[in-house]
């Protein structure tokens, strides 16, 4: 058979145009991806960097379960308006332990990967459960609901070890005090130093403005206030990255 | 029939779900559990009611027809049925971001409802366009009853759980926030399933055919099941919190989770909503003209091209962004060299036409599938050009990505999927013609007026977006804040979901139209100008 | 980053250029005068019957 005939061979032999296909479809994604899991220069070396704890993780759960991704970005660009506007642009070390990643793709609202510290605990309960009180202009859904739904504990310590089981370093001791921590951050009446030292920056206290109720508004208001606040940027010059 | 199997298995599927709801070990997998209990316990009694008791006639099974075309009718139903769904939510998600007050907490919120809507268009209506027309055109083209007996039906009917999980699951609040990748561990799990059934029955088909050759709207088909498989299956790798419980975390983490995704998300643009539907456009378009593909040699390396360098133009999604530096300038040269096969193929596409072209004057069914073409030449002009990182600088996270998305997701796949409706339905119930060409022509105009409206509102949108983030005032600060960004909007966003009731308001005449023929009625109508003139009826 | 550069040199050199002459070869290929007859006869399989 002389080499002229050979794709008439594919195009009657279904298996093979079956892996050929395939094959011509796994190259690009081997070329581009695989690289990421062994090039060091990939996520950058920086301090600060911790896994988020207990209530922190439980926020973050809902922010996914709400769907913010699809109107609010975690990604910082390397441009003086989104620097001047958001904070320092985004490392590839800050979202080293989210599984999964939260950049997101749309700005309906604005960036949130630096919205940590920004603003009080009361302006976020305010801005949740009635967002144009607090912002005329704003098209934000109401979230009221999240301030009388009780946060869901039962599985704190099962969440923190599947995050173990894909790469996070959660220690023993993490885990056997998830539940613990859990509550004690949000509770301003109790001893938080196991907390505040297992989890070093973890702001503590009270976030819904009710100390008696532990619900899912306590939780994703301690996530959106540590966001983009373990790395220490005041001694980064901003503009060296610019693109 | 008898359907004493399936029967067994839908009983014992709703049953685990019970167990699974009554040891859940979350409120949400629990209350989705339900769900899932009473659809499968519906199933089970609808297939109990039809159960016939009587004896198999002596002569044995009735003889098998060439063609396994029911499953198809069901399918183009569906896909008429999700379509009106989808575009309905998307009416309602583009009234939200208009009229925040909207929103109906917790439930119907925007964050909740946008999975909803592009799940229901790209998954529901896109997905069963693709297994219907699949599954007739590997039989017209293999000459060849569908493999797999009554695998054909599993493979629709599982498809159709899937659906009814992955939504009931968002307005739930089950999603793993993976654009296009939403529905959780399980839900994936069954998908998985339903797809490789989908590729054995595909597969088997191209196998057992008794044509030599296999061609080349196959090829496309098949690179579309075998890449979305593989897609699917990477890009979900998880870890369950628990096998009783909704929530699991993703095996990858920031800047690999983030290629991973949009390798995914971007070849679920490439394969599902471009390969598949370039099967369509090679087997409907033929026929619709009746003349052969323009260049069948152009069509091989349109084919080998296109799913050759698709694969690599995810991380356009990504420029800018922490992911390194030498990814995202492939996924822009890649991206960038990936107009020409598409123009290619859109070259080839309409140049099937030559000779015809009349037809796009008098056939309303022809001109929407020349137009859905276009849109495709057009969204893939505009999709490498938002790839280069200068562009891409303004573009991204604006509305106008928004705009290009429904270029190509009304123009290209909304279109072409009607084109092949229009086509199908005659032939499938074996009517003389559609109950009204007419209205096919209304749909055409509705429908392009709604993508042109949109797209033109979208694009004046996002660049306006953009330059106001990026707006400095002689002073070096900047001009607006972003709430007065937001505010901006809300012309455009009015005038969006204008264009997309037109849309819908189309598809509606479109579902009428169909279920009138489908009924075995003819509207009494002139007939458009110029087209071939209905035989007069018999003295 | 020895790695990278290593990669990243052949990117540019060898391997592109392998990739444009397998190109020129498919191309050649495809259109070469004898599957001409081969083509017309696929190109007709969907007009065939129904």
């Amino acid at each position: 058979m002389s080499i002229l005939d050979k794709h008439a061979l594919l195009e009657r032999n279904a298996t093979l145009l079956l892996v050929g296909s395939l094959v011509a479809v796994s190259i690009g994604g081997i070329v581009e991806i695989a690289p990421l899991f062994y090039l060091e220069n990939t996520i950058e070396k920086v301090e600060g960097m911790r896994p988020y704890s207990p209530l922190e993780l439980a926020g973050r759960d809902i922010y996914i379960r709400e769907g913010c991704y699809v109107c609010h970005s975690q990604m910082v660009r390397p441009f003086r308006d989104e620097v001047e506007r958001y904070g320092h642009y985004s490392l590839a070390a800050e979202s080293m332990y989210d599984h999964p990643f939260q950049w997101g793709s749309k700005r309906t609202g604005p960036d949130l990967a630096r919205v940590g510290d920004r603003y009080s605990n009361e302006w976020h309960v305010q801005h949740m459960i009635e967002p144009r009180s607090v912002v005329p202009e704003s098209v934000m859904p109401s979230y009221a609901f999240l301030k009388e739904t009780p946060l869901e504990v039962r599985n704190v310590a099962t969440s923190l070890k599947a995050n173990r089981a894909v790469g996070v370093p959660y220690t023993n001791e993490m885990i056997e005090n998830a539940a613990a921590d859990l509550r004690a951050q949000a509770d301003p009446n109790v001893d938080t130093s196991g907390v505040e030292a297992r989890y070093p920056k973890a702001k503590v206290g009270d976030f819904d403005g009710d100390p008696q109720k532990l619900t899912e508004m306590d939780a994703l208001v301690a996530y959106l206030q540590m966001l983009g606040t373990l790395v220490d940027f005041s001694t980064y010059d901003d503009a060296t990255g610019y693109r | 029939m008898k359907h004493t199997v399936e029967m067994i298995v839908l009983a014992v599927g709703a049953f685990l779900a019970l167990v699974g709801a009554g040891f859940a070990q979350d409120r949400l997998f629990g209350a989705h559990m339900w769900i899932l209990f009473f659809v499968l316990l519906g199933g089970t009694l609808v297939l109990m009611r039809r159960t016939d008791f009587r004896p198999i006639p002596a002569g044995g099974a009735p003889r098998q027809s060439e063609y396994f075309d029911e499953v198809v009718k069901y399918g183009v139903i569906a896909t008429m049925f999700w379509g009106v769904v989808g575009f309905l939510v998307g009416v309602v998600v583009a009234l939200q971001l208009a009229f925040p007050d909207l929103n109906i907490e917790p439930w119907f919120n925007f964050g909740r409802v946008r999975p909803l809507h592009t799940s229901a268009v790209i998954f529901a209506f896109g997905g069963n366009a693709l297994i219907a027309t699949s599954f007739y055109v590997v039989q017209r083209t293999s000459r060849a009853r569908l493999f797999g007996g009554d695998l054909g039906w599993f493979v629709f009917w599982g498809y159709q759980l899937f659906i009814v999980l992955a939504a009931t699951g968002y307005l739930l609040g089950i999603t793993q926030s993976r654009e296009y990748a939403e529905p959780e561990w399980y839900v994936d799990l069954w998908l998985t399933v339903v797809w490789v059934a989908y590729l054995v029955v595909f597969l088997g088909t191209i196998l057992k055919r008794k044509e030599p050759h296999i061609y080349v709207a196959n090829w496309f088909y098949l690179s579309f099941i075998v890449t979305i498989a593989m897609l699917h299956v990477v890009n979900n790798l998880a870890v369950p919190v628990s096998f009783l419980g909704s929530k699991s975390y993703s095996a990858f983490s920031g800047v690999q989770d983030a290629l991973t995704q949009w390798w995914y998300g971007h070849n679920a643009v490439g394969f599902f909503l471009t390969a598949g539907f370039l099967a369509m456009m090679y087997y409907f378009i033929p026929k619709q003209v009746n003349r052969p593909v323009y260049s069948y040699r152009l069509s091989i390396i349109h084919f080998w091209a296109l799913i050759f360098m698709y694969i690599w133009a995810g991380p356009h999604h990504l420029h800018y962004t922490a992911l390194p530096d030498w990814a995202q300038t492939l996924g822009m040269v890649f991206s960038v060299m990936l107009w020409m096969p598409s123009w290619g193929g859109m070259i080839n596409g309409l140049m099937t036409l030559s000779g015809a072209w009349d037809k796009v004057r008098t056939d309303p069914v022809v001109r929407m599938m020349v137009m859905a073409v276009a849109f495709y030449g057009m969204a893939t002009f505009e999709g490498p050009m938002m790839s280069i990182k200068a562009v891409n600088s303004l573009s991204h996270y604006t509305d106008w990505t928004i705009g290009h998305v429904h270029s190509g997701a009304l123009g290209w796949n909304g279109l072409i999927t009607f084109g092949a409706i229009y086509y199908l339905v005659p032939k499938l119930w074996n009517r003389e013609r559609l109950y009204s060409v007419r209205m096919v022509n209304w749909h055409f105009w509705l429908a392009t007026l709604g993508i042109v409206i949109y797209a033109a509102v979208m694009w004046v949108a996002g660049i306006q977006q953009g330059l106001m983030w990026r707006e400095y005032d002689d002073q070096g600060f900047l001009v607006y804040s972003f709430a007065e960004t937001v505010a901006a909007m809300f012309p455009y966003y009015v005038m969006r979901a204008v264009g997309g009731a037109l849309f819908l308001a189309g598809a509606v005449l479109m579902a009428f139209n169909i279920t009138m023929t489908i009924l075995g009625r003819l509207r009494d109508e002139a007939p458009i100008v110029g087209a071939v003139p209905l035989p007069a009826p018999a003295e | 980053m020895e790695t990278y550069t290593a990669m990243r040199h052949f990117a540019d050199s060898w391997g592109l250029l392998a990739m444009v002459l397998f190109f020129l070869g498919v191309i050649t290929f495809t259109f070469r005068p004898g599957g001409k007859k081969a083509a017309q006869r696929a190109a007709s399989i969907p007009l065939q019957e129904d």
